[in-house]
C-alpha cells in the first residue's frame, strides 16, 4: 500500500487537520484527502468483518462446525493473576480494535457519511444479531420441538403449559406477582414520596427506602429469608427470625412463612415490593417536585389541603409518571427469577414463569418446554412494553 | 422523616423579612399531610425498609453459636462480636469467597466498559450522522429492549459450546455487553440529542470530522450521562444471577458472588453465620458505589428505561 504513496511521510495526526483547515470548503465537512495507509487499514477491517460474518453465519446455519483449540490461558484462568491478566487483555484488545476502526474511518481516503455510520454501528449491530435476534428466533422455533429439539411437536409444549397442574400453579403465581407487586410498590412509593416531600429529613428518608435498589435480589432474598427463619415452637428454643419472633410476642405460634402454601408466594412478593418501592419513590418524587407551584398555590387558595391535595392535585398531575412506574415494575416483576430461585428454589408451589424456564431448561433438560416458557414470557412482556413506550413519550414533559 | 416542619427560628426575630424559598416550601408542607398519622406512617415505612438489612449485617458480626440460638435483637442480653464468620467465608477451605469476589470484579469491569463504548458510538451515529433508514434502524434497536434475556439463553449457550469457549469469562462479558446494548443506546441517544445542534454545526464548520466531534465536543459533555448508565450497568452486572448462572454457573473459576451466595442459601440454608457474612460481602461493593455516585444513578433512572 505504502509503496506507491508519495505522501507517506506526512502521515500523522496533524496532517489531516491542517489539510482540512486549508482547502476544504466550509460546507463539506469530510476530508477529501486521506492517508492511503489508513485506507488500507479500513479496507482490511472491512474484509476481516465480512469474513467473520461469513464464518459465524456458516456456523449458525450448521454448514460448518468451528473446531478451535484455544490456548488454555484464554479460556480457563484459575489464579487471580491470570484472571486479572485476562481481563486487562480483553479490555486492551477491545480498545485497540475500536481505536483502529475510529482512526481508519477518520484518516482514510474518500470516507462517506454512510461509511462512518456503518463503522460506528457495525459492532453493536453484529452483537445484537448474534446475541438477541438470532437466539430469539431460534428459541421460538425450539418451542415447537421436543425436549431435545429433534422432533417437531406442534403446539404440544404450549398445550402442556396451559393444561398441566404444576404449570397452572406457575401461571397463577406469575399473575399474582404481576398484579400485586406493581400496585403495592407504586402505592408505597407514592405515599412515602408525598410524606417526606419538603421535610427536613427528606434526603435521608429517601436514601433509606432507596437502598434496597443497590442490593442484589440474591442479597435481598437472604436478608428476608433470615427475617422469615422458622424455629420449632419448643421449650428453650428461641426464634431467630424477626417475623416469627413478632408472632411469638403477639402470642401466636411460629409460622413456616416460606413453606406453607399458598400464602408463601405472598411472602416472596413482599421482598420484591421491598426492592421496587425505592424505584417508584424516586421517579414519583421527581414528578411531584415538577408540579408547577402555581397549580399547588391555586388549589391552596381554593381551600384544598391534606388528602384533598393528594387526591385532586398531586395524583392527576403525575399520572404519566405513575403509569411509567407501574408498567416498568410490571415488566421487572414478570421476569423475576432471583428471588424465587434463592428463597425457595421454586418449591412449595412458589415457582413463576421465569424460574420455571430455568428449571425446565437447565435442570430438567427439557429444551422444548423451556423455550415455550421463554416465549410465553416474551408474549406477556410485549403489550406492557408497548404501552410503557407510549406513556414514556407522554411523560417526557413531566420529567 | 416526618412531615412536621421545622419550627421557623428566624420568624420572630426577622419578622418582616421575606421567607426564603426553602422556608416557604417547608411552610407549604404543613398544609399537606401533616397529621401525626402521616408522620407515623412515614417512620413505620422507613423502619420496615431498614431493619431487615440491619439485622442481617448485625448478625454477620455475631458468633456462630449466638446467631443460631437467639435473635439479633437480643444482642444486649447475649453480647458478642467476632469476625470469625467473615474469616471462614472468605478464606475457609470449602467456600473461598475471595475467589468469587475476584470473579465478580473480573466479570464486571469489561461488562461495563465494552457496552458503554459501543453504545456511545452507535448513539452518536443515530443522533448526528445522516444515513439512509436511520430512524427505522433506531426504532428496531430500541424495540429489542422487549426481548427478555430468557429467550436468548439456550441458543447462545449452545453457540458458545460450539465455539469452544463455554464456561470462560468471554461468554459472560459478551452476553452482558449484548444484553446491555439496546437500553444503553437508547439512553445515551437521548442524552446526545439534548446537546444543542449549533455546537456540532460549529465544529463541522471548523472542519472537524465525525471522530473529532465525537471525542472533542460530545464526550466531555456526556460525562454525567456516561456515569449514570455506567452505575446502572455496574449494579446490574454485579447483582445479576441469571446470566452468571447460565454461562458461568458450573465453573467455580468464573462464577461470581451472587451465584455462590444463592448456592449457599440452597445447600446450607441453616448456616446463618456463613450466609449473613456472605450476603454482607456481596452487598458492600454495590452499596459503596451506589452511595458515592447516587446522584448520577437517580438521573439515569429518571431518564427512563426497561432492562431486559
Amino acid at each position: 500500500m505504502s509503496d506507491n504513496d508519495p505522501d507517506r511521510p506526512d502521515v500523522g495526526s496533524g496532517s489531516t487537520a491542517t489539510a482540512l483547515r486549508e482547502d476544504v470548503p466550509v460546507a463539506a465537512p469530510r476530508p477529501k484527502e486521506g492517508s492511503p495507509v489508513w485506507t488500507g487499514v479500513l479496507v482490511a477491517l472491512g474484509a476481516v468483518t465480512v469474513i467473520g460474518i461469513l464464518v459465524v453465519v456458516a456456523s449458525l446455519a450448521g454448514l460448518w462446525t468451528p473446531e478451535f483449540d484455544w490456548p488454555s490461558w484464554l479460556v480457563s484462568s484459575v489464579t487471580a493473576v491470570e484472571k486479572f491478566g485476562l481481563m486487562f487483555f480483553a479490555i486492551i484488545l477491545f480498545v485497540v480494535v475500536m481505536s483502529l476502526i475510529l482512526l481508519a474511518v477518520d484518516r482514510a481516503r474518500g470516507v462517506r457519511n454512510w461509511m462512518v455510520a456503518l463503522a460506528f454501528l457495525a459492532p453493536m449491530g453484529l452483537m445484537l444479531v448474534f446475541g438477541l435476534i438470532y437466539p430469539g428466533l431460534r428459541t421460538m422455533r425450539e418451542s415447537f420441538f421436543d425436549r431435545t429439539s429433534t422432533n417437531y411437536v406442534g403446539f404440544d409444549n404450549y398445550a402442556t403449559l396451559f393444561t398441566e397442574d404444576i404449570f397452572q400453579t406457575v401461571l397463577r403465581n406469575t399473575a399474582i406477582w404481576v398484579f400485586i407487586v406493581p400496585i403495592v410498590a407504586t402505592l408505597i412509593g407514592l405515599v412515602y414520596a408525598v410524606l417526606v416531600d419538603r421535610t427536613r429529613f427528606e434526603a435521608l428518608a429517601k436514601g433509606l427506602i432507596f437502598l434496597p435498589m443497590a442490593i442484589s435480589m440474591v442479597g435481598a432474598s437472604i436478608i428476608w429469608k433470615f427475617v422469615y427463619e422458622y424455629r420449632p415452637d419448643q421449650e428453650g428454643v428461641e426464634q431467630i427470625g424477626l417475623a416469627n419472633q413478632l408472632l411469638v410476642w403477639a402470642g401466636r405460634e411460629p409460622y413456616q412463612f416460606l413453606i406453607t402454601s399458598p400464602l408463601n408466594t405472598f411472602f416472596l412478593i413482599v421482598v420484591m415490593i421491598w426492592i421496587q418501592s425505592g424505584f417508584a419513590m424516586t421517579v414519583l418524587s421527581a414528578a411531584i417536585k415538577a408540579i408547577p407551584d402555581d397549580i399547588v398555590e391555586a388549589a391552596r387558595i381554593d381551600g384544598v389541603s391534606g388528602l384533598g391535595m393528594f387526591r385532586y392535585v398531586t395524583v392527576p398531575s403525575i399520572r404519566p409518571a405513575l403509569v411509567v412506574v407501574l408498567t416498568t415494575i410490571s415488566i421487572t416483576t414478570l421476569k423475576v427469577f432471583d428471588i424465587v430461585r434463592t428463597m425457595t428454589g421454586g418449591n412449595f408451589n412458589t415457582s413463576v414463569v421465569a424460574n420455571e424456564f430455568y428449571t425446565q431448561s437447565f435442570r430438567q433438560f427439557n429444551v422444548g418446554l423451556g423455550a415455550a416458557l421463554a416465549v410465553v414470557l416474551f408474549v406477556l412482556v410485549i403489550p406492557i412494553v408497548v404501552y410503557n413506550v407510549r406513556q414514556l413519550r407522554l411523560s417526557e414533559d413531566v420529567r | 422523616m416526618t412531615t412536621t416542619t421545622p419550627p421557623p427560628p428566624p420568624a420572630p426575630t426577622a419578622g418582616p423579612k421575606k421567607l426564603s424559598r426553602a422556608e416557604q416550601r417547608a411552610a407549604e408542607a404543613k398544609t399537606k399531610l401533616s397529621s401525626p398519622w402521616a408522620s407515623g406512617l412515614a417512620i413505620a415505612i422507613a423502619i420496615l425498609w431498614t431493619v431487615p438489612t440491619f439485622g442481617l449485617l448485625l448478625s454477620s458480626f455475631r458468633p456462630e453459636a449466638e446467631i443460631k440460638s437467639n435473635g439479633w435483637w437480643t444482642i444486649w442480653r447475649n453480647p458478642g462480636f467476632t469476625l470469625d464468620s467473615y474469616d471462614e467465608v472468605l478464606y475457609g477451605g470449602s467456600t473461598q469467597f475471595s475467589t468469587f469476589f475476584i470473579n465478580s470484579i473480573v466479570i464486571t469491569l469489561p461488562a461495563v466498559i465494552i457496552p458503554i463504548t459501543l453504545a456511545l458510538l452507535a448513539a452518536y451515529a443515530f443522533a448526528w450522522i445522516e444515513f439512509p433508514y436511520r430512524d427505522l434502524l433506531f426504532v428496531a434497536v430500541f424495540a429489542l429492549q422487549i426481548v427478555p434475556i430468557q429467550v436468548t439463553l439456550i441458543p447462545l449457550l449452545s453457540e458458545y459450546v460450539k465455539w469452544g469457549f463455554a464456561g470462560s469469562f468471554w461468554t459472560v462479558w459478551l452476553s452482558h455487553s449484548i444484553f446491555a446494548l439496546p437500553l444503553a443506546i437508547f439512553l445515551l441517544h437521548n442524552f446526545m440529542k439534548d446537546i444543542p445542534a449549533s455546537l456540532i454545526e460549529a465544529a463541522r464548520v471548523d472542519g472537524a470530522g465525525h471522530v473529532k466531534i465525537f471525542f472533542l465536543v460530545l464526550l466531555p459533555l456526556l460525562v454525567p450521562a456516561i456515569a449514570a448508565f455506567g452505575i446502572f450497568q455496574f449494579l446490574w452486572v454485579w447483582n445479576d444471577l441469571l446470566v452468571a448462572l447460565t454461562f458461568a454457573g458450573g465453573t467455580p473459576n468464573v462464577a461470581p458472588l451472587t451465584v455462590r451466595v444463592a448456592e449457599l442459601a440452597g445447600s446450607r440454608g441453616t448456616e446463618w453465620h456463613l450466609l449473613a457474612a456472605g450476603a454482607a460481602i456481596s452487598i458492600v461493593v454495590p452499596l459503596i458505589v451506589f452511595l458515592s455516585l447516587q446522584r448520577y444513578f437517580v438521573r439515569g433512572l429518571l431518564a427512563g428505561g426497561v432492562k431486559g
